[in-house]
C-alpha cells in the first residue's frame, strides 16, 4: 500500500482526507469520532466572535435532491454557525488539537469585517494549538445577510483585506474559503493572493432553493410558511467544484496557490479526480452525513491502490497531474475527428442512441441491420458528439474511434490532417481575416 | 380426510378436505407480491424507455409500456393506469394473467443484461391496481347515438368490445351464457392468478362507463339465434369463446374420475369453500398448455399428493412457457413427455388409472384417481352459416365475419392465441369497425334499427 501521508501548506497529516467546516465538525465528540474512523484532518465549524452565540432555526435546516431509488444527489442546508460558544468551542479544539496531534485541526472564522474583530478572535484560536486557519467567505445563506460570508467573498477587495489583517495578526496558515457563487471564482482567488494567503479551500455551497411542495404550495424546506435559500452540495456539484479548482490551478496570476478542494467528493476517485487537477487535499461533508464517518476506510484503500496502479509513490506524483489536459476552447484542436461505434455484441437495442440522435442532434444513427433491428452509425453524418456514448445504457457499447492522419472523413470528404489547428489558427476565424 | 368415493378395492382415493380451509387460503393467496409504491419507482426506473420498443410491439393490445412505466416513475400512477386502460380495459386481468415472458417481458432489452426484464406485469398491476383503488374514472361516453349492438358472450372479447362501443355512444346488450360476467377471468383463470374477487371488480369498472346491458342465461345457438339477434341489433360480434373440451377418443371417459380442466376448474373459481372440492389422492394430467400447469398446479395446492402432467410431444412443443414448466416443478409436479394415452382403466364405472404409449421408450401405466383432459377446447357449432376455419370462425383484419354486419373474435376465431390479452384486442378492434361501418353512410337505411325490442 502506498503511505498517502499528505502535507498541506505544512499541515502534515496521514492521509489527505479532511472533514469540512460543517454540521460533522461543530463538536470535540464528532470529531475525536471522525479521528478515530481514521480522517486525516478537520476543518473545525465556522466560530464567530465572542459574544451571544448565533441562533439556528428549529425547523429543517436540510433539503436534498434524490435519485429515484433515494439515492442522496444533492444537499443543501440553512444552518448558520457554530451556535456554540466561543469558550467551549476553544477549550474542545485545545484539547482534541492535544489528543490527536498527528491530525490536523484547521478553525473556520467568520467575524464582522473589522480589524479588530479578526484581531481578537485570531488570538484567542492561536492560543488552542490548532494548525491553521481558515476564512469563511462562502457561507451563502443567513450570515450573508449580515455582511459576513459570501457578502465577503463576493467583493475581491474585502476578501485581499481580511486575509491581509489574518497574515499580521497570526503566525498560522491562513486558507481563504471561497464562495462558487460568484461570475469569476479566479477573482476572488487572486485577491486571497494578493493579501498573502497561503491556500484557498473551494467550493463553499451554491445558492439553491431544493423544491416545492405543490401541494401546500411553499418552497421546501420551509420553516412553517415561509423558506429561505440554502447552500447547495454533495454529488451534484462536483462538475461545478471541479471547473473552479482547474481554473484556480492553471491560472498564472494565482501562482500555484495550494487548494484544498470540496464540492461532491464521496469516494477515492472523486479525490483523486480532484487533486488531478491541482488539490492538495479533500474536505468531504454530504459522504459523511449520508454515510457516517466509516467511508474514510475505502477512500484510503482505493486511493492508495490507485496510486500504485498509476505506478505513483506519493500524492506529490498525482497532484495536478491533469491540469495541463485543461485549456480554454480556443486552443482545442479543430483538426482531431471520432466516430462513433457501436459494439454490436453489446448493443441491447434500446434504440436511445437512435431517438437521441435522430430527434435532438445530427441523424447520424440508423435503426436497421439486414432487415432487422438494429442500430449503427452513420459516418457521414456523425459529428462525433458523444451524445450516444452519454445515453446508451451499456457501459463500453458505444466508444469514439479517433480516426487516423490521412483516414477519409466521411463527413466532410476530406483526410484527416495531422497537423493541430485551433480556432486561432483556422481561416473561419473572422479575426484571422486577411492575415 | 373424508373420503367420498372409492372403488371396491378401496384403491382409488377422491376426497375432499384434503387440507383444511386455512391451508387452501393460504396456497391460493397472489401468485406475486405485488410491488408497494416504492418497489414500483426503483423497478420503473430499470426502463430504459426504448425507441419503438420491443414490449410494445410484443403486447397484443398494443400498451405504450415504456410511457406509462416513465408516468410511474413520476409519481404518475393515475396516468400510466389511464395509458393501460385506453389499450386494454383489462389491463388488471393482463397484468395477472399475461404470459408476460413470452410477450412482453421477453422483448424487454434487459434480458440481454444480467438482472432479468423490467417486470412489466407487476408494473401494470401496480398502476391498474391504485387507479382502481382510488376509483379514478377514465372514460367518458360520447353522445348516444341510438344504435345498439348486441355482443355475444361477457369474456374478454366481449366485454372489450362492449366497452369500446359505449365509449363511442353506442348502446350494448350483451348475452352471457353463464350466471356472471368475465368469462374466462371469473371460470378459466387460475385461482392463485385473480385473488380477491378480481374479476368481478374489473367487469363493474368496466360496466361503470354506463350504456352497457348483461342478459345472463342466454346462450346463443339455444336460446336465440344469431338471425334473431340481426334483427334485433344494428350489429353483432361474437364472442363466445370455446365451450366444448376437446375428448381423449378413449372407451371410459364418462367413467367416475375422468374430468374435463375446465370444468374442474370453473367448479373452483365458484367454490365458496376450496376445502369442499374433490381431490383426488393421484392426478393425471393430460396436456401442454396453460390449462394444464393450472389444474396440475391447482390439485396439488389443494391437497392432491401425486401430480403428473403427461404431454404427447416434448417439452419445447409446450404451449406452456419455460416459466410456466417452471412453476409446475417446483410445486412437486412431475412432466412426461414423448406419451400419448392409450386406454383409461377402469373398475366399475370408476377411474383407476391409465395407460401410456411412449414414442421415445417402453409404455407405462399411471394409477390415477383423477385424470384431467387439458388437451383443448372447441367451438361449439352455432350453425349460423358462419365461415369456419379450421373449426372456428374465419374473420378478416377487422374482426368482420363473413356476415355482413356480424363481427367475432377472442377465442371462438381461428387464428388466435388463446390468450385473454388477444381477446382483448379482438374485441377491441372490432368495436372500432362496428363504430365505422355504423356511422359512414348515415343514410336513411343505416339509421338506428328501429324493429328491435325496447
Amino acid at each position: 500500500m502506498i503511505d498517502l501521508k499528505s502535507n498541506f501548506i505544512g499541515i502534515v497529516t496521514p492521509n489527505p482526507f479532511w472533514l469540512a467546516s460543517a454540521p460533522p465538525t461543530d463538536k470535540a465528540y464528532n470529531i475525536n469520532r471522525a479521528f478515530e474512523a481514521g480522517w486525516g484532518g478537520v476543518m473545525w465549524k465556522t466560530l464567530g466572535e465572542a459574544g451571544p452565540p448565533v441562533v439556528n432555526v428549529s425547523g429543517p435546516r436540510y433539503g436534498a435532491w434524490h435519485g429515484k431509488d433515494r439515492s442522496l444527489m444533492g444537499f443543501n442546508n440553512i444552518e448558520l454557525i457554530t451556535d456554540r460558544s466561543l469558550d467551549i468551542n476553544l477549550e474542545e479544539i485545545r484539547q482534541v488539537k492535544k489528543d490527536w496531534p498527528d491530525r490536523g485541526v484547521v478553525v473556520s472564522l467568520m467575524v464582522p469585517c473589522e480589524e479588530q474583530a479578526w484581531k481578537d478572535i485570531l488570538m484567542q484560536v492561536e492560543d488552542t494549538g490548532a494548525d491553521g486557519i481558515e476564512l469563511n467567505f462562502g457561507c451563502p445563506h443567513g450570515m450573508s445577510e449580515r455582511g459576513m460570508g459570501a457578502a465577503v467573498g463576493q467583493v475581491p477587495e474585502y476578501v485581499e483585506m481580511v486575509a491581509a489583517w489574518c497574515k499580521q495578526y497570526s503566525q498560522m496558515p491562513v486558507i481563504v474559503k471561497l464562495t462558487p457563487n460568484i461570475t469569476d471564482i479566479r477573482t476572488s482567488a487572486r485577491a486571497a493572493v494578493r493579501g498573502g494567503a497561503d491556500a484557498v479551500s473551494m467550493i463553499n455551497t451554491i445558492n439553491s432553493v431544493m423544491g416545492v411542495d405543490i401541494d401546500t404550495m411553499r418552497m421546501s424546506p420551509s420553516i412553517g410558511e415561509q423558506g429561505a435559500h440554502g447552500g447547495y452540495c454533495g454529488p451534484a456539484v462536483k462538475p461545478i467544484a471541479m471547473h473552479m479548482v482547474s481554473e484556480v490551478a492553471r491560472d498564472a496570476e494565482c501562482g500555484g496557490i495550494p487548494i484544498s478542494a470540496i464540492g461532491g467528493i464521496s469516494t477515492w476517485r472523486d479525490t483523486a479526480e480532484f487533486m488531478a487537477l491541482g488539490a492538495t487535499n479533500v474536505q468531504v461533508c454530504t459522504a459523511v452525513m449520508t454515510h457516517g464517518f466509516s467511508i474514510v476506510e475505502d477512500m484510503i484503500d482505493g486511493l492508495s491502490r490507485c496510486l500504485a496502479d498509476k505506478n505513483m509513490t506519493c500524492l506529490e506524483d498525482l497532484i495536478g497531474a491533469a491540469v495541463p489536459s485543461v485549456t480554454d476552447w480556443s486552443q482545442l484542436n479543430l483538426n482531431y475527428v471520432v466516430k462513433a461505434e457501436i459494439d454490436q455484441d453489446l448493443c441491447i437495442k434500446c434504440g436511445r442512441c437512435y431517438i437521441v440522435c435522430e430527434d435532438t442532434s445530427h441523424q447520424a444513427i440508423s435503426t436497421l441491420i439486414n432487415g432487422a433491428r438494429g442500430f449503427e452509425v452513420i459516418d457521414k453524418e456523425c459529428v462525433g458528439c458523444n451524445l450516444c456514448v452519454n445515453v446508451c445504457p451499456v457501459e463500453n457499447c458505444i466508444s469514439l474511434r479517433e480516426l487516423k492522419a490521412g483516414e477519409i472523413d466521411e463527413r466532410t470528404g476530406m483526410p484527416v490532417s495531422s497537423e493541430y489547428r485551433n480556432w486561432t489558427q483556422h481561416p473561419n476565424n473572422p479575426m484571422n481575416a486577411g492575415g | 380426510m373424508n373420503t367420498t368415493k372409492s372403488n371396491a378395492k378401496g384403491q382409488t382415493d377422491i376426497a375432499t378436505a384434503r387440507l383444511s380451509e386455512q391451508q387452501c387460503h393460504e396456497n391460493f393467496s397472489d401468485l406475486h407480491q405485488p410491488f408497494n409504491s416504492y418497489g414500483a419507482l426503483v423497478e420503473a426506473d430499470r426502463c430504459y424507455y426504448c425507441y419503438d420498443a420491443p414490449c410494445q410491439t410484443a403486447c397484443p393490445t398494443g400498451i405504450n409500456v415504456p410511457s406509462f412505466i416513465r408516468m410511474i416513475s413520476q409519481h404518475n400512477a393515475h396516468g400510466a393506469a389511464g395509458k393501460i386502460l385506453q389499450e386494454n380495459i383489462m389491463g388488471g386481468t393482463c397484468a395477472r394473467a399475461c404470459p408476460v415472458e413470452t410477450l412482453c417481458e421477453q422483448a424487454c432489452v434487459r434480458n440481454h443484461e444480467e438482472d432479468g426484464p423490467v417486470r412489466i406485469g407487476l408494473l401494470q398491476r401496480y398502476a391498474t391496481d391504485k387507479a382502481s383503488q382510488d376509483q379514478v374514472e377514465f372514460f367518458t361516453r360520447a353522445e348516444t347515438t341510438g344504435y345498439c349492438v348486441a355482443v355475444v358472450g361477457a369474456g374478454p372479447a366481449g366485454l372489450a368490445c362492449a366497452h369500446r362501443l359505449a365509449v363511442l355512444g353506442h348502446d350494448v346488450l350483451v348475452y352471457e351464457a353463464q350466471a356472471k360476467a368475465g368469462g374466462l377471468n371469473e371460470y378459466g383463470l387460475a385461482a392463485y392468478k385473480m385473488v380477491d374477487d378480481f374479476a368481478q371488480r374489473e367487469v363493474d369498472m368496466i360496466l361503470a362507463i354506463g350504456g352497457i346491458d348483461i342478459k345472463y342465461g342466454v346462450r346463443i345457438g339455444t336460446d336465440l339465434s344469431l338471425a334473431d339477434l340481426q334483427v334485433k341489433h344494428d350489429a353483432v360480434f361474437i364472442g363466445s369463446g370455446l365451450g366444448q373440451s376437446r375428448s381423449l377418443g378413449l372407451a371410459d371417459e364418462a367413467a367416475q374420475g375422468v374430468e374435463n380442466a375446465v370444468d374442474y376448474i370453473h367448479d373452483l373459481r365458484q367454490a365458496e369453500q376450496l376445502s369442499d372440492l374433490p381431490v383426488g389422492r393421484r392426478v393425471v394430467v393430460i396436456g401442454g398448455g396453460m390449462t394444464a400447469i393450472d389444474i396440475a398446479a391447482q390439485s396439488k395446492l389443494l391437497g392432491a399428493q401425486k401430480v403428473t402432467i403427461v404431454y404427447r410431444r416434448g417439452q419445447e412443443h409446450m404451449n406452456a412457457s419455460d416459466h410456466e414448466q417452471a412453476f409446475a416443478l417446483q410445486h412437486g409436479i412431475r412432466i412426461v413427455f414423448w406419451a400419448q394415452p392409450e386406454k383409461l382403466l377402469v373398475q366399475g364405472k370408476i377411474l383407476t388409472g391409465i395407460e401410456f404409449a411412449s414414442t421415445q421408450g417402453d409404455n407405462f401405466t399411471l394409477q390415477a384417481d383423477v385424470v384431467f383432459k387439458a388437451i383443448g377446447q372447441m367451438l361449439v357449432p352455432l350453425d349460423s352459416g358462419l365461415t369456419l376455419q379450421g373449426n372456428r370462425i374465419q374473420v378478416d383484419a377487422q374482426q368482420r365475419s363473413s356476415i355482413a354486419g356480424v363481427w367475432a373474435g377472442g377465442d371462438c376465431i381461428a387464428g388466435g392465441d388463446d390468450l385473454a390479452v388477444s381477446a382483448v384486442q379482438d374485441g377491441k378492434v372490432a368495436a372500432q369497425s362496428i363504430h365505422q361501418s355504423l356511422t359512414a353512410n348515415q343514410s336513411p337505411s343505416t339509421q338506428p334499427n328501429q324493429s328491435r325490442q325496447p
